[in-house]
């Protein structure tokens, strides 16, 4: 049993208007020391067997199918 | 210790020191418990009779005063199923039945504003769904804090983004509803959600658990520790009491899925199709304990239910905390042997999982088992009936000085510029102002059968595409009426939900009814209460339709604080054809403008008084429900025969946000000349009127008709041009009214 | 003509969809998202609502559905397919459609009557319409701004596969973009809601309607 972090965040490009609530909120929160925000997602995946390149692999291969939209976002795989 | 706690055990220990108090039970209903079992609880036990006779679950303080909405004869005739089923049932003709209800869910959505009001939604919908209908139209009835305060802009917009992710995902379109703001509910603000549903006769399903040998399923979602003590215990005590018994509850929400919800709904709609249930019921505030407890009850044996085979999301969880679960989207069906396959069939087709936990069974005991002992064995009607209690009342002792002080002393706008910056201040008042910044936010379209929608005065849902039956649904409350004086300010709520409801067309035919008081162990609220009832029930007599049904929240205060007695009344109506329907703003150009009703200098509790000079005294309008009935029957009979371009009836800011409203919503303006002094004729609250537009070229047919109806009809002037005209007054342009009324929302919460 | 309409769990507005197939004079076929069956249709609809709860990604759970297998391959061929709202965001994530609908920029779900143009009117479910034809529809989302690169929207704009533009776009969609079609103009994909346009009794136009008959005229018309 090993576990798998997919980060999947919108392209620079995509307008990310629920990032830009974030930040106007901190800094109405006082936290003008930040700057810039965008908001993705986390998917924790739980496997069968270790995670080896042949599981990291197709962990990679679920999130282009499924986990993220490559028209509008990209990912990263990583062990967590 | 406490999932071994087991009958056996409890006969061993009787004296086991049990935390009954954090339960919220007292000791005497404590040693009822033990008197009715003839030994102590088992913690599960206790966990149970907690949560049933919590005052949300088994209305203990109210009983003895919802007696009196027992509908007599010529009321009883038109429903199916009254107070007690899960939602009364009416009969709308063409072989149609409906189902509405409006129940409260208030104390979650100060915790935890998003899915408080979202599972206020969910809890109403299975409420009707559990009635054999197809839930098809939801409306929410809130009220807030001050409009300014920090704390309403940490809960209004989270209620309504609850309200619109539960209902659009589910597909119900909301079709109106109210919004309010006063100071007394700034601790406590009300979310009041309403469903209706549509069936046939022979739909009708029962919340019994008949017949032997029949099996118990649980199906939806999985049980998890989802306000465990959640509403029953939040709805059940005040807010930050001087008590430490308050601060030991836990605070705890349910979190809702929609999603889940619409594929409950499809999956029960197809049992029901197929035949597949003997007896149904939805799973609310006490879970488990109260779905069983409540189908036993109905039914004349027992029930035997293995816990073990409760599916749980949390397997950690004991027996108690299986019981008071209160998590979403579940519902408990009876279902015969020999169906029990083609049951989980229907189930697994909409994905919605479904499991046996027990079977009915003779024996008229409710028995439960965990891990091979019996955790539960109770007679059902004893947790199921409750407590009833006769809690003093008291007349509040500063009503006689607060009746007393009459608005009418206050200074008074005497010339045209100073009423026109009394209707700007009124028009633009967060309780008068365009709500649209809210309604937004709610699918109204879905299902293809609304015709009219918020902003109008009534909500109006075609029943039938071919002979174009339809229902139309209000709901309206008055808490500053009901603080001078509830037994009338009750009656002015029914009276406005009711000629809203007219206004469209429709015949008023049935009500629900929600009470938000505050804590029952003040005598005072409960004189509140009672008065309150007796106006209903008294109202409704004379209205000649029945209260099906209803909910009752207490303990809506905070420390001292209580809520203005809050009775929020829905009417239903039916409308014989849609595409006869009237809607508020006027319709045409050239139109005569009529006032319908009786005007007197009726200011107590008004908007004037309360937006210009913060004042709250004096008495309310006089009720006048002969008058209601005359109108609303006039407004129907007109509405069919097409004699009338528009209809909106006359409720807070009196005449004069009727006007406006009618020129905003229509997008034209009027001229009109004010019988009698101005200020009265604008701003005077008086009950049972309407300002009306004819149809051109009928106006002689309109006059006769009301002569023959009995209601007084003032010509006031004629539509048209694009401002609103007061002769010898004041005129003002469209545009600026829109400002005023547009503005205020989207200012205070973006 | 047989129009299918297909429900997924969640999907909302298929009776909808349904019943404006019946006032535009086709018989409307329930498909069921589960089965691998088109059941023989002449054109399909993929209605709105909340697939799956919107969960993941609008429409990114429904595009694998064992219709969607029969479907894709019916729609390179020519089958004529309309998404709706929830629908559109279908046939983007199955890549039926370029494109991807995401969150409006109002953060909020807005109910709106939106005023559109017409902008092409070749392809198989607008032919009844005239070129720049304004309509007034209900438009009802949270996820309705339509994003693209920039090379993907400068090639809907030449080769004129923009379908119908918001006069004013509340939802902050791409260069006003409200719906478009696939190269050959048989699968269309639009926000707002056409079949909540039939009937001003219950909608705030009678415009949608053009939608359904352009099928179903076209259809009638290929038979002789």
């Amino acid at each position: 049993m090993a576990r798998v972090i997919v980060d999947v965040m919108l392209k620079p490009e995509i307008h990310d208007p629920q990032g830009e609530a974030v930040l106007s909120a901190s800094h109405r929160l006082g936290f003008g020391v930040v700057t810039g925000v965008r908001q993705g997602k986390r998917f924790e995946l739980e496997i069968d067997g270790p995670a080896d390149s042949a599981a990291l692999a197709a962990i990679e291969e679920l999130a282009r199918e499924l986990l993220a939209n490559p028209v509008i976002e990209e990912f990263t795989v990583s062990t967590g | 210790m406490s999932d071994k706690d087991t009958v056996q055990v409890a006969t061993a220990s009787p004296d086991q020191p049990q935390p009954f108090a954090e339960l919220g039970l007292t000791p005497a209903e404590y040693a009822k418990i033990k008197d009715i079992l003839g030994r102590r609880p088992t913690a599960a036990e206790l966990a149970l009779y907690s949560v049933m006779w919590s005052e949300h679950c088994s209305y203990k303080s109210s009983k003895v005063h919802l007696k009196r909405l027992a509908p007599n004869e010529e009321q009883a005739r038109k429903l199916l199923a009254g107070i007690g089923a899960n939602a009364g049932v009416v009969d709308i003709g063409q072989g149609y039945a409906v189902t509405f209800k409006i129940e409260s869910h208030n104390h979650p959505s100060f915790v935890e504003p998003h899915q408080g009001a979202a599972t206020g939604v969910g809890g109403i919908v299975r409420d009707i769904l559990a009635m054999g209908a197809r839930p098809v139209a939801v409306m929410d009835a809130l009220r807030f804090g001050p409009a300014e305060a920090h704390d309403t802009a940490r809960v209004l917009p989270g209620v309504f983004s609850g309200i619109s992710f539960y209902g659009n995902c589910l597909g119900l379109p909301n079709i109106g509803g109210e919004l309010a703001f006063d100071p007394c509910y700034a601790g406590n603000p009300l979310v009041n959600a309403l469903c209706v549903g549509i069936m046939r006769h022979a739909d009708l399903k029962a919340a019994v658990a008949n017949g032997p040998g029949n099996k118990v399923v649980l199906f939806g979602s999985r049980t998890g520790p989802d306000g465990v003590g959640g509403a029953s215990v939040l709805a059940s005590a005040t807010f930050g009491g001087g008590d430490g018994k308050a601060r030991a509850k836990r605070p705890s929400v349910q979190v809702g899925d929609p999603f889940m919800e619409k594929l409950l709904v499809e999956c029960c709609l197809e049992l029901y199709a197929e035949g597949l249930i003997e007896g149904i019921q939805d799973l609310g505030a006490a879970g488990i304990a109260c779905a069983t407890t409540e189908l036993a009850a109905g039914g004349e044996g027992g029930m035997r239910v293995t816990l073990d085979d409760v599916p749980l999301r949390d397997p950690s969880l004991t027996p108690a905390e299986i019981l008071m679960s209160e998590s979403q989207e579940r519902m408990m069906a009876v279902v015969a042997p020999d169906r029990v396959p083609a049951f989980l069939g229907v189930c697994a087709k909409w994905d919605v999982e479904a499991t046996v936990i027990g079977e009915v069974t003779g024996d008229g005991t409710l028995t439960m088992t965990w891990r091979g002992g019996t955790v539960v064995s109770i007679p059902p009607r004893t947790a199921a009936d409750g407590p009833v209690y006769q809690r003093p009342m008291a007349r509040p002792a500063d009503l006689d000085s607060l009746q007393a002080t009459a608005p009418d002393g206050l200074d008074r706008p005497k010339d045209g510029p100073a009423l026109l910056a009394t209707l700007l201040a009124l028009l633009g008042s967060a309780d008068e102002a365009d709500k649209s910044w809210v309604t937004a936010q709610y699918d109204r379209y879905v299902r293809g059968n609304t015709v009219l929608a918020m902003p109008e005065d009534g909500g109006l849902l075609r029943v039938d595409e071919q002979t174009q039956l339809g229902i139309a649904l209000a709901t309206d409350g008055n808490g500053r009426y009901c603080r001078l004086d509830p037994y009338r300010g009750t009656q002015l709520a029914l009276s406005e939900a009711y000629r809203n409801v007219a206004m469209t067309g429709a015949t008023p035919a049935a009500v629900t009814n929600c009470l938000n008081f505050g804590s029952p162990e003040d005598p005072q609220v409960m004189w509140q209460l009672a008065e309150a009832v007796r106006g209903l029930a008294d109202g409704c007599a004379a209205l000649g339709i029945p209260v099906t049904g209803g909910n009752v929240s207490l303990y809506n205060q905070t420390g001292d604080a209580a809520i203005h007695p809050t009775p929020v009344i829905g009417v239903l109506g039916v409308h014989d054809d849609v595409r006869r329907r009237l809607a508020a703003g006027f319709a045409t150009d050239g139109a005569q403008v009529v006032l319908l009703g009786a005007t007197r200098e009726e200011f107590g509790g008004s908007a004037w008084a309360h937006v210009v000079h913060q004042h709250l005294g004096g008495r309310p309008p006089a009720p006048d429900l002969h008058a209601e009935r005359t109108l609303a029957t006039l407004v129907a009979t007109a509405a069919s025969d097409g004699v009338l371009a528009s209809a909106h009836d006359l409720s807070t800011g009196g005449l004069a946000i009727a006007l406006a409203e009618a020129c905003l919503r229509g997008a034209r303006g009027c001229r009109v000349t004010l019988p009698g002094d101005p200020f009265t004729a604008l701003f005077s609250e008086s009950a049972a009127r309407a300002v009306i537009s004819v149809t051109p070229g009928r106006e002689d047919e309109f006059a006769a008709l009301c002569a023959a109806h009995g209601v007084p009809a003032t010509v006031l002037g004629q539509t048209g041009g694009d401002t609103l005209a007061i002769e010898a007054s004041f005129e003002v342009p469209l545009p600026e009214l829109r400002r005023a009324w547009e503005g205020t929302l989207p200012a205070l919460f973006g | 003509m047989r129009i299918g309409v297909v429900t997924f769990p969640g999907s909302l507005d298929d009776t909808d969809a349904a019943r404006a197939v019946r006032h535009a004079g086709a018989e409307p076929v329930p498909l069921w998202h589960a089965d691998r069956d088109l059941r023989g249709v002449d054109a399909v609809i993929l209605p709105g609502g909340f697939s799956y709860g919107d969960y993941l990604r609008c429409g990114a759970i429904a595009r694998f559905s064992p219709v969607m297998a029969e479907l894709v391959p019916a729609a390179r061929a020519g089958l004529p397919v309309l998404g709706i709202c929830n629908g559109f965001q279908i046939l983007c994530e199955a890549h039926l459609l370029p494109g991807a609908l995401t969150r409006n920029a109002g953060l909020r779900f807005i109910t709106r009557d939106v005023r559109l143009a017409v902008a092409n009117t070749d392809t198989a479910w607008t032919s009844h319409y005239a070129p720049g034809q304004q309509l007034l529809v209900p438009l009802k989302s949270g996820e309705g701004a339509y994003a693209a690169d920039p090379a993907t929207l400068d090639e809907l704009d030449r080769a004129g596969r923009v379908v119908v533009r918001y006069a004013n776009a509340p939802n902050g969609s791409a260069r006003g973009i409200a719906g478009v079609c696939n190269e050959a103009g048989n699968v269309v994909g639009l926000m707002p809601h056409p079949e909540h346009a039939i009937d001003p009794l219950t909608g705030p136009s009678g415009d949608g309607l053009g939608f359904f008959t352009s099928v179903v005229r076209a259809f009638a018309g290929a038979d002789g």
